[in-house]
């Protein structure tokens, strides 16, 4: 058979010479390899304290949008769940009530606006589909839980915080590389 | 019967008593810590950074671990003989604790108006004493290995005791050509032969690296750890414990590693004396208490030095084939250390007959 | 009464316990865990005679090394009482006669044995240890000891020849 690759060694069988059989050389030289170890930079990233950087096309949770007003831009259309593969999404529609014009940006709004984080993909699709920038997927992972309904994420769970009554919420929800 | 109570030398006892409580906690202290050190030393030796959890540094680990082992729950099989099934890891303790009794810790130091020795039993057999207590340490491993009534506690138990079996007559050997030099069997002699800074490892190296490699077989330790080869057997001897009773399995081994590192830092490296420093003159200087306080430290660095090459060892070698193990045992380390052995009388013999070539 | 007296009869006594429980033990390993507990009593006995080196030689060569090698095989064997085979009954018979027989000479040597005038010398004794012992070896006993050592050896060469035989 052709070898693949030219990284292949044949292992020699000859009989140990003397200095092998001694055993003590190789062993402190290979004392000598893991001690220079110990003084190396350690690869460990502590993580709760660290964190890796995602990558900048890293996809995780939902969060539904505000505007510079602090209004929800979700009208609650229906493109995302249609959009959604895995039909993790769902929403019901409400009609926006004289007086409620600072919280809602169009006259419809989503009441009820649901992702099941079990079937979501994180596939990004309900981004795209959106028309209004209303959701958008983040930067933070799914954290474990134990029941599947804790998965099922409501809008409190995603709601992004207020700009004005929260800046630093906000800010931080927004992320510095999605302006 | 209040003559026989008023025969008995009360304070001598007393401070006996102290010592032994001092010395027993002492060892159970550092072989928790012990497990630590592994784990750190493991850690840094593949480049991460070991439990860091558990308090500053994770040094609360060991009690965490302790608290885990405590808490788990204990399983005695079925067909286990119970009785020597928990007297198994008891005689594992038991004999892993005994040898601390002839190590000598320090000189002596003076307090309450008396002149306390800090070492247990200064028996003029101190080197066979130890042997005796480490050839019973067969036992624990044997009598758990079969208890279990399991086919690889009982195989893992045979390859130990067999491996300790004959890497002890190596050890032996390998110390009768020191004991030809010091003449006494005394640990507390051997130590103040060397207090003048000379230590016998530099009359005996090979003696010490014969000595040095039987006391990882003895301890059971990597490269020599047949006995709890995953990979063939499971777990080892210990597969069937749990609970606190697997603690004591493996804290026995810890614990033998200590006093096996103490007892090569007496017989080799001078023991409790301080390099560098003339420990007599020392104290008549500043006064004996010190000096023992100094002697103490510097016979725990030198065993601090000791475990810590337990370890590097152990994470650096791989395992031996058990075929191996046989042959380096009795077909290398007998024949040097015999070797060893006739050198050593033949020096011996020109030194005293001033005989020269 | 004296502490040293109330050791000796506690070690006499758990010698004496022990050494029956090697017999009748149903368990063979019982019985070799048992036996070393004897051993362990008789280097007590010899400690009480000051005798430290026969103790820990005692202790080394028959706890440490032959009784692990009896557990080696009995372990291995895996006896226990399923596997017992039926004894005769005329060999019963004849172990009875043959312990008796036994029992027999040794309650005779012992009557005219004198042990009046042979009290052990408890604790004051100094031949047992190392220093006297190995001075009595090499100079009075020299010869018998040498011969001694040669007949180890040629058992040593010939379990070597033996384990070359393939």
């Amino acid at each position: 058979m052709q070898a693949l690759t030219t990284k292949a060694k044949t292992v020699g069988r000859k009989p140990m010479t003397f200095w092998e059989k001694l055993y003590i050389p190789v062993i402190a030289r290979g004392m000598a390899i893991t001690f220079g170890h110990i003084f190396k930079k350690k690869v460990t990233i502590s993580y709760p304290e660290q964190t890796r950087p995602f990558s900048p096309v890293f996809r995780g949770v939902q969060v539904l949008n505000r505007d510079e007003q602090g209004r929800e831009r979700c009208t609650a259309c229906g493109l995302c769940a249609v959009a959604c593969p895995a039909e993790a999404i769902t929403m019901e529609a409400a009609e926006r009530l004289p007086g409620e014009e600072d919280l809602y940006k169009e006259e419809k709004y989503a009441a009820r606006y649901e992702i099941n984080m079990l079937r979501c993909i994180f596939c990004g699709l309900c981004e795209e589909a959106c028309p209004k920038d209303a959701v958008y997927l983040s930067e933070t992972l799914v954290p474990a839980n134990f029941n599947r309904q804790s998965f099922v994420y409501g809008k409190e769970e995603m709601l992004i915080p207020h700009p004005k009554k929260d800046p630093e919420g906000f800010a931080k929800a927004r992320g510095e590389k999605r302006s | 019967m209040h003559a026989l109570l008023l025969s008995v030398d009360w304070p001598l006892i007393i401070e006996k008593a102290v010592l032994i409580s001092i010395i027993i906690g002492v060892s159970l202290l550092i072989a928790m810590y012990e497990t630590y050190a592994e784990r750190k030393v493991a850690a840094y030796i593949q480049d991460r950074r070991g439990p860091n959890r558990a308090g500053p540094f994770g040094i609360l680990q060991p009690l965490a671990d302790g608290l885990k082992l405590f808490s788990k729950e204990e399983i005695v099989p079925n067909h286990s003989n119970k009785f020597l099934f928990i007297l198994g890891p008891g005689l594992a303790m038991l004999t892993a604790m005994m040898t601390s009794a002839v190590v000598p810790w320090g000189g002596h130091i003076h307090i309450f108006g008396r002149d306390i020795s800090l070492q247990i039993a200064d028996v003029n057999i101190g080197i066979l004493y130890i042997f005796g207590v480490v050839s019973m340490g067969v036992y624990g491993l044997m009598i758990g290995g079969w208890a279990s009534n399991n086919k690889f506690s009982l195989l893992a138990a045979i390859r130990g005791a067999s491996q300790i079996i004959s890497y002890e007559l190596a050890m032996g050997l390998s110390l009768i050509a020191l004991l030809m030099m010091t003449g006494s069997l005394s640990l507390h002699t051997i130590v103040e032969q060397q207090q003048n800074g000379v230590y016998y490892v530099w009359y005996q190296p090979l003696g010490f690296l014969i000595f040095l490699v039987c006391a990882f077989a003895e301890c059971n330790r990597t490269p020599f750890d047949l006995s709890e080869a995953e990979s063939e057997l499971n777990f080892g001897y210990h597969q069937e414990y749990s609970s606190m009773k697997l603690g004591f399995y493996l804290f026995a081994e810890y614990v033998n590693m200590f006093i096996s590192s103490a007892v090569m830092a007496t017989v080799f490296w001078g023991g409790y004396d301080v390099p560098f420093v003339n420990d007599a003159a020392f104290g008549l200087n500043h006064g004996v208490n010190l000096l023992a306080f100094l002697q103490v430290v510097s016979l725990f660095v030198k065993i601090a030095l000791f475990i810590f090459v337990f370890m590097w060892v152990r994470w650096t070698v791989p395992r031996f084939r058990y075929d191996q193990l046989m042959k380096l045992g009795w077909k290398t380390l007998i024949p040097l250390a015999l070797l060893n052995m006739l050198i050593t009388g033949f020096v011996i013999l020109l030194k005293q007959n001033h005989w020269h070539f | 009464m004296n502490l040293t007296q109330i050791l000796f009869w506690f070690l006499s006594a758990l010698a004496l316990f022990s050494a029956i429980m090697v017999v009748i033990s149903k368990n063979p390993v019982h019985s070799v865990l048992w036996l070393i507990v004897v051993f362990f009593t008789i280097s007590g006995h010899y400690i009480l005679l000051n005798a430290q080196f026969l103790a820990i030689v005692n202790l080394i060569v028959y706890a440490g090394a032959i009784m692990v090698l009896f557990l080696f095989v009995i372990m291995l064997m895996n006896l226990n009482a399923e596997t017992e085979p039926q004894k005769n009954k005329w060999l019963k018979m004849a172990g009875v006669i043959g312990g008796g027989a036994l029992l027999l000479v040794l309650v005779a040597a012992l009557k005219d044995a004198d042990t009046r005038n042979q009290i052990a010398q408890t604790g004051v004794g100094d031949i047992g240890l190392i220093h006297n012992l190995g001075l009595v070896l090499f100079k009075e006993y020299v010869i018998p000891f040498e011969i001694s050592s040669v007949l180890f050896l040629s058992a040593m060469v010939g379990a070597v020849v033996i384990g070359k035989k393939e």
